[in-house]
């Protein structure tokens, strides 16, 4: 199979990937790990006049905790990047788990954080991880920058909300206020498979208290879930197994899974209502002095 | 400013030799190496981005040529399997393979050892689960695995100089330090 006949432009700095971007308009696509996107091309689901491939602006491959606690990860920062990192273990843990679990590793070595939350599949491991963290994408054009919330950039099955002619060039995670508790679960027929079920788990707690709380979904209903319910039960309360069952009921009632080939629709939400309860009573709360 | 033009003349080093070719955008880097330079080693499994038989180094990170566009090679490094080392003298990949009998058919294997030799020279002495995990993107049809995994923990073994034993019929390494 080959891609259908397209231009390419490999720009040198970001100005230049705007003015690209800004000639072509929606005729244009950004090339990041190219992981979802050429498999796309290949099967015509997206025939674009250009690629902007932005593999050549190194400055966007970071990912780094700021002084205020919060973490920056750039347009190029690739799965194995996160994977590898010795950043993430105890400050972000949801991210810390999920890193591994997506994908395989030799997609790993090309697809980036930034580039999945772009492609928007509702079994996306990291739109899930980036709702739940509240996380937050920073868009540019030429025409200049803004921050969109990770819930209004991923908006839709294959749908975020950049306009014509712009590029997101860094996913942030806010610093934790209280203390960082966090998993990723995923289910998958084998390994290197997109999720069955995924469940990003992503609270802080004060004390004994949670102060804050996320969970949100992969792979059960048209797009990335947020649980808010499920969170909402949360706040305020300590890890009590009754607390955390009605969180984990309340997660299984906001997923809309289907049945498919990966398994009935009573299943996944049954891997729902098990994943948050398994992950929330994994923590053991540093009791404070 | 921008290059849009629809030819692209690139310069790809592959197994050391620099190519000056000229390439149409959507060529996929698979072709270039098997239909452009005759380097057939480099296998296409699935061509869906899910098997790892087309996998080759890209600066020395294993990539899956079938899903990068031979355009984005300019001016990088590939590695594919005839890069691997030579009839008179094998890649310790290459040798764990033979000894092991890490492979059936074969179809999976230039991709197999590929990821292995990226996987040895990142981490001198893997356990075994750490080789299933890194070759997890590797897919075997003929699911000789773990002959596979054998071979690859007899290459890192040989690479990093620890002591490697077979039993003359090729089934046991010991000696890893
Ligand atoms: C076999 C296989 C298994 C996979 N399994 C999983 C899995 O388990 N979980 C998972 O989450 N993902 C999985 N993926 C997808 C993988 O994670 C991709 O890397 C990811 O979805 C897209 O990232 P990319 O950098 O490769 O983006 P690309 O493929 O380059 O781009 C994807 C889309 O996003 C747009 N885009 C990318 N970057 C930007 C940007 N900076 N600004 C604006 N638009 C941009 C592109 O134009 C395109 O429309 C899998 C892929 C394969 C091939
Ligand atoms: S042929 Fe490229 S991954 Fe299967
Ligand atoms: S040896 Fe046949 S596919 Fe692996």
């Amino acid at each position: 199979m080959y891609p259908p006949r397209l231009r390419y432009v490999a720009p040198k700095s970001l100005d230049e990937a705007f003015a690209v971007m800004a000639e072509y308009g929606d005729d244009a696509k950004v090339l990041a790990g190219g992981q979802s996107l050429v498999p796309m091309l290949k099967l015509r689901f997206a025939s674009p006049a250009v690629l902007v491939d932005i593999n050549g602006l190194s400055d966007l491959a970071y990912h780094r905790a700021e002084s205020d606690g919060s973490l920056r990860i750039g347009a190029l920062c690739r799965h194995v990047d996160l994977e590898r990192s010795a950043l993430l273990p105890g400050r972000y843990p949801t991210m810390a788990a999920a890193a591994p679990q997506v994908a395989d590793p030799i997609v790993r070595n090309r697809g980036t954080v930034v580039g999945s939350l772009c492609h928007a599949d509702p079994q996306g491991d990291w739109a899930s991880v980036l709702l739940a963290l509240n996380g937050q994408v920073v868009v540019a054009g030429k025409d200049g920058r803004r921050t969109i919330s990770v819930a209004d950039f991923v908006v839709g099955p294959f749908q975020n909300s950049l306009a014509a002619g712009e590029i997101a060039v860094e996913a942030s995670v806010p610093a934790a206020k209280g203390t960082p508790y966090g998993s990723y679960l995923k289910l998958e027929r084998r390994v290197g498979d997109f999720a069955t079920v995924g469940v990003a788990v992503a609270i802080e707690t004060s004390g004994l208290q949670i102060s804050r709380a996320g969970i949100a979904l992969t792979g059960v209903g048209p797009n990335t879930i947020q649980a808010i319910e499920a969170e909402q039960a949360l706040i305020g309360q300590a890890l009590e197994p009754d607390v955390i069952a009605r969180a984990a009921g309340l997660a299984a009632g906001a997923a809309r899974p289907r049945s498919d080939h990966r398994g009935s629709a009573e299943y996944k939400r049954h891997v729902v209502e098990t994943f948050v309860r398994r992950a929330l009573s994994s923590y053991r709360l540093a009791v404070p002095a | 400013m921008t290059d849009a033009a629809d030819e692209h003349r690139i310069t790809v080093t592959v197994n050391g030799e620099p190519h000056a070719v000229e390439v149409e955008p959507r060529l996929l880097l698979v072709h270039l190496l098997r239909e452009g330079l005759r380097l057939t080693g480099t296998h296409i499994g699935c061509d869906t981005t899910n098997c790892g038989a087309c996998t080759v180094l890209y600066d020395g990170t294993p990539v899956k040529s079938c899903t990068m566009l031979a355009v984005q090679a300019d001016g990088h490094e590939i590695t594919t399997v005839e890069g691997l080392g030579s009839l008179s003298e094998l890649d310790p990949v290459q040798e764990g393979f033979t000894i092991e009998h890490g492979l059936q058919c074969g179809f999976c294997t230039p991709g197999m050892m590929l990821t292995a030799k990226a996987l040895i020279t990142n981490n001198p002495n893997p356990s075994e689960e750490d080789v299933r995990w890194g070759l997890s993107g590797n897919l075997c049809r003929c699911t000789g695995y773990q002959n596979i995994v054998k071979a690859v923990l007899w290459a890192a073994a040989k690479q990093h100089g620890h002591v490697a034993e077979t039993n003359g019929q090729g089934t046991t390494v010991s000696g890893r330090t």
